[in-house]
């Protein structure tokens, strides 16, 4: 029955064990960090000072579109789907996934998809230059051929994604333990659970924009050129009404974790859980009929500009209620601040800054001066790396003792959290000056009188990228010659049927079902 | 906004920076280190403004009170101070306090948004109609019903963008010829493009609109004082995008008139140009200062291109062969590529030298010579 795992490399190739495919997602995704965190360093140092310096403004162009792409697909989403392995099990009682041989390979096409992709650096035409948002006809028309590679690698992702959410919806549904009710699940399961349902909705739609895009390229037809009776703007509302429910697949497991870090450390249980749940379900339902303010400027009549500006400012109410839940959860709670709970507090302060930035740019008019400024590269960075990486970071310093059962060093792990919060502020908070000075995003060049700002802004990124490069060399240390733990409980607040298996977790837990109360 | 609001809001963001320039604080640097949007000079971009300063002051008032519960818990209730935890975990009356009240706040944000935007949206009885075309690199400027149209182009020279000259004052903020407008008057801009998506965006009019291919959208502006205002390209639009920017000359209206007198007479005479019979010396001359300045961004200034994306015409069987064929290219274009149509971009004049300068420079030596009067019959042949 239960037995260890195979030998050599078999062991990752043909591994069916959910924690062994949670790991190969995890280190996939911290190298497709390093990667898309190395263009981010081109991008900055070029635009260290004006003028060009390191690169040409064509490869520049690839340098943003790359880091954009790997960043979303590659270091985020796996990042968090690693996480769904590793801990939905663990969370629910379950023994495994419900189906272990589609999360092998949900998880070994993507470096597939990702080599397909890096490697149209080194062809002629180049890697693709049309921004991570790849709007026609800059993208069909107007591409390098390599366009081909970069459609076929979206098309592996997104087969990727959509079996890795039907396996976490089968398994939650199906396998949680006697007694877990829908009700008593963990947040991040909950979170998980219905951002797999929102990339089973909008991962096809990603992928009929990009097959649109390669009948366009290549068989004749005219779906977003104008010229024969297409429509360039279609192509946005396609990809909106993908990429924005797709910002939310990025944050609501993001939610989940901290839920989870700020009771432990706070040693009180979560504030409000319904409403939290609740307010999870209303996002997402919301984050389907709000798409096109991303497009205030394409010349959409009055009304519906209207509407969008009044949809998406109704977003702001059941993310507010989240803050407050977790502030209230913090309120009079008994409170410690080992790293996790730090990265988690700079979670909540980074990300409300973004939403204050979220309301302003869902203000149509004002949006006339926001949109594709720097303003807006600020923004969504407060939210997507203050939101999705600080998180992830935190979540890693939470688990990492429970996976191998050895501690990280908690002074070094410290540090590491002062460097990022101060480098990534320094970063991005001049970013939002910019944007309002007028700086307009995705330029490889600028006039002299943001040359300040910028400098101080690349300054900022070397300072946060080292950040990561120490992160890495704290958790390989954890995991070669940190402490080792044997105590089930890691944290003394902590909560959950993850915290009740032994330390480190073994192989296969949860072989016969724990019952929950 | 008040001053002291303004002043406020460089306070809270930047601290650093009351400090850096307490004293006196010269002009330049504060626009060097500037930290909010320009007020602008047209009544829309003073009303968006002010939605601006409320709205961030809201979010200011908001996050105060959130961060300072919770940096009071961080200090008040920690675990070595002895706090002992609650147990509390929920209260429906502060959840539903804090659903209500974010509503009605949003509601307060929501009504001056819509009629800002509705005047934003008002195109209506407007005096001027400008039309601006977007084009892998450069703007057009048509003003409708003049007959006056012409190219804007960035002049900053390659020196210094690459970096072996001083940067001049405007270094990307200079363009050949500036769109003009009269003060004090309602202008529309329908606005489009040839090639792919570009954003005609001028900060100081609060003036921002996608140009998009097949499409013409519309705007406004109403600008209250003469002066110079700068802008630029705010859509991805290939590699030269941060390399299109947009100046605009606010005239008095008397003056704004004899420029465009003046300008329907340039028009004229560049028409009467294309009879005369040019020296090949004098083609390849501003052969070489026109090709620079309108195909050197893709073929590049030695002629090479960039390999598998634009191809170069050093050698090109285009080139160097028939010179109907290379007309055809020029004059218009090649659908379904980058290649535009420039005969409805340039004077005959500007393409014949062009064409000759292509057909003589960089070892093509055809020794072909075009002439203005060429090109003028083969539009006219087709
Ligand atoms: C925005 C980029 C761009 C600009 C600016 C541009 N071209 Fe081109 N040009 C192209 C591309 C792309 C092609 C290839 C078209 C094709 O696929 O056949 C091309 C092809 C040509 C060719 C045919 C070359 C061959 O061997 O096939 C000629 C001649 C030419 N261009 C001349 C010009 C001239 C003259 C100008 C300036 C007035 C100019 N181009 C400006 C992009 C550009
Ligand atoms: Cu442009």
């Amino acid at each position: 029955m239960a037995h260890g795992p195979a030998k050599g490399i078999g062991r990752w190739l043909f591994t069916t064990n959910h924690k062994d495919i949670g790991t190969l997602y995890l280190w996939f995704s911290f190298a497709m960090f390093l990667l898309g965190g190395f263009f981010a360093m081109v991008i900055r140092a070029e635009l260290f000072e004006p003028g060009m310096q390191i690169v040409r403004p064509e490869f520049f162009n690839q340098m943003t579109t790359m880091h954009g792409l790997v960043m979303v697909f590659g270091a985020i989403m796996p990042a968090f789907v690693g996480l769904a392995n590793w801990m939905i099990p663990m969370m629910i009682g379950a023994p495994d996934m419900a189906l272990p041989r589609m999360n092998n390979l949900s998880f070994w096409i993507l470096p597939f998809a990702f080599a397909l992709l890096a490697s149209t650096l080194f062809m002629e035409g180049g890697a693709p230059n049309f921004g991570w948002t790849f709007y026609a006809p800059l993208s069909t028309t107007y591409a390098p051929d390599t366009v081909n590679y970069f459609i076929f690698g979206v098309h592996i992702m997104g087969a990727s994604s959509i079996m890795g959410s039907i396996n976490i919806i089968a398994t939650v549904l199906n396998m949680r333990a006697p007694g877990m009710t829908l009700m008593k699940m963990p947040m991040f399961v909950w979170t998980w659970l219905i951002t797999a349902f929102l990339l089973i909705a909008v991962m096809p739609v990603l992928a009929g924009a990009v097959t649109m895009m390669l009948m366009d390229i290549n068989f004749g037809t005219s779906f977003f050129d104008a010229a024969g009776g297409g429509d360039p703007v279609l192509f946005q509302h396609v990809f909106w009404f993908f990429g924005h429910p797709e910002v939310y697949i990025i944050i609501l497991p993001a939610f989940g974790v901290i839920s989870h870090i700020i009771p432990t450390f706070s040693r009180k249980p979560l504030f409000g859980y319904s409403s939290m749940v609740y307010a999870t379900a209303s996002i997402a339902f919301l984050s389907f009929i709000v798409w096109a303010h991303h497009m205030f400027m394409v010349g959409m009549p009055i009304g519906g500009e209207l509407y969008f500006m009044y949809a998406t400012m109704l977003i702001a109410i059941p993310t507010a209620a989240k803050v407050f839940n977790w502030v209230s959860t913090m309120f009079r709670g008994s409170l410690t601040f080992e790293t996790p709970m730090l990265f988690a507090i700079a979670f909540v302060i980074l990300f409300t800054i973004g939403g204050f930035t979220g309301v302003m740019v869902a203000i149509a008019p004002s949006d006339v001066q926001y949109h594709d400024s720097y303003f807006v590269v600020a923004h969504f960075h407060y939210v997507m790396v203050a939101g999705a990486v600080f998180s992830g970071t935190a979540a890693v310093y939470y688990w990492l003792p429970k996976w191998c059962g050895r501690m990280y060093d908690e002074t070094m792990a410290k540090l590491q959290f002062w460097i990022s919060f101060i480098g990534f502020n320094i970063t991005f908070f001049p970013q939002h000056f910019l944007g309002l000075a007028g700086m307009p995003r995705r330029y490889a060049d600028y006039a002299l009188q943001f040359s300040d700002w910028n400098m101080v802004s690349s300054i900022g990124a070397f300072i946060y990228g080292s950040s990561q490069l120490l992160f890495m060399f704290i958790v390989i240390r954890a995991i070669r010659s940190g402490k080792q733990l044997s105590e089930p409980k890691t944290w003394e607040g902590a909560e959950g049927l993850e915290w009740t298996v032994a330390t480190p977790a073994p192989y296969h837990t949860f072989t016969t079902p724990p019952e929950v109360k | 906004m008040s001053r002291r609001a303004n002043m406020l809001f460089a306070l809270v963001l930047a601290p650093v920076m009351s400090l850096v320039f307490s004293g006196s604080v010269l002009a330049e640097e504060a626009q060097r280190w500037a930290l909010n949007m320009p007020k602008g000079v047209t009544p829309v971009s003073n009303a968006i403004y002010d939605i601006h300063m409320v709205i961030f002051w809201i979010c200011v008032a908001i996050g105060i009170g959130v961060f300072a519960i919770m940096f009071y818990s961080m200090y008040a209730h920690r675990k070595s101070r002895g706090a002992v935890a609650a147990n509390f975990h929920e209260n429906t009356t502060a959840e539903v306090v804090w659903t209500v009240i974010p509503a009605l706040i949003l509601v307060v944000m929501a009504i001056p948004a819509t009629s800002t935007l509705l005047d934003v949206y008002d195109t209506s009885e407007a005096e001027i109609d400008v039309k601006v075309t977007g084009y892998q690199w450069k703007w057009q400027y048509e003003y409708l019903g003049e007959d006056v149209a012409y190219m804007s182009e960035l002049t900053t020279p390659e020196s210094e963008i690459y970096n072996t000259a001083p940067k001049s004052q405007y270094y990307l903020q200079e363009v050949s010829e500036p769109l003009v407008l009269p003060v004090k008057t309602k202008v529309r801009f329908l606005i489009t493009a040839k090639d792919v998506i570009h954003s005609w965006w001028v900060p100081d009019f609060g003036v921002k609109k996608d140009a998009i291919p097949g499409f013409v959208n519309e705007t406004w502006t109403y600008v209250e004082e003469p002066g110079i205002y700068r802008g630029e390209c705010a859509e991805l639009c290939g590699k030269a995008h941060a390399f299109m920017p947009i100046v605009v000359n606010v005239l008095e209206k008397e003056e704004y008139n004899s420029w465009l007198a003046e300008k329907k007479a340039q028009v004229a005479a560049v028409r009467e140009l294309a009879k005369k019979t040019f020296t090949k010396e004098e083609l390849m001359v501003q052969g070489e200062a026109a090709y620079n300045r309108s195909c050197a961004s893709c073929h590049m200034g030695n002629g090479e291109g960039i390999a598998g994306v634009f191809p170069g015409l050093k050698g090109s069987a285009i080139a160097t062969g028939d010179i109907n064929g290379h007309l055809d290219v020029v004059v218009n274009g090649k659908a379904g590529t980058a290649m535009q149509a420039f005969g409805g971009q340039l004077s005959e004049v500007d393409l014949a030298a062009i064409i000759t300068y292509e057909r003589n420079a960089w070892g093509n030596d055809t020794g072909d010579v075009v002439q203005p009067i060429d090109v003028l019959k083969f539009k006219q042949g087709q």
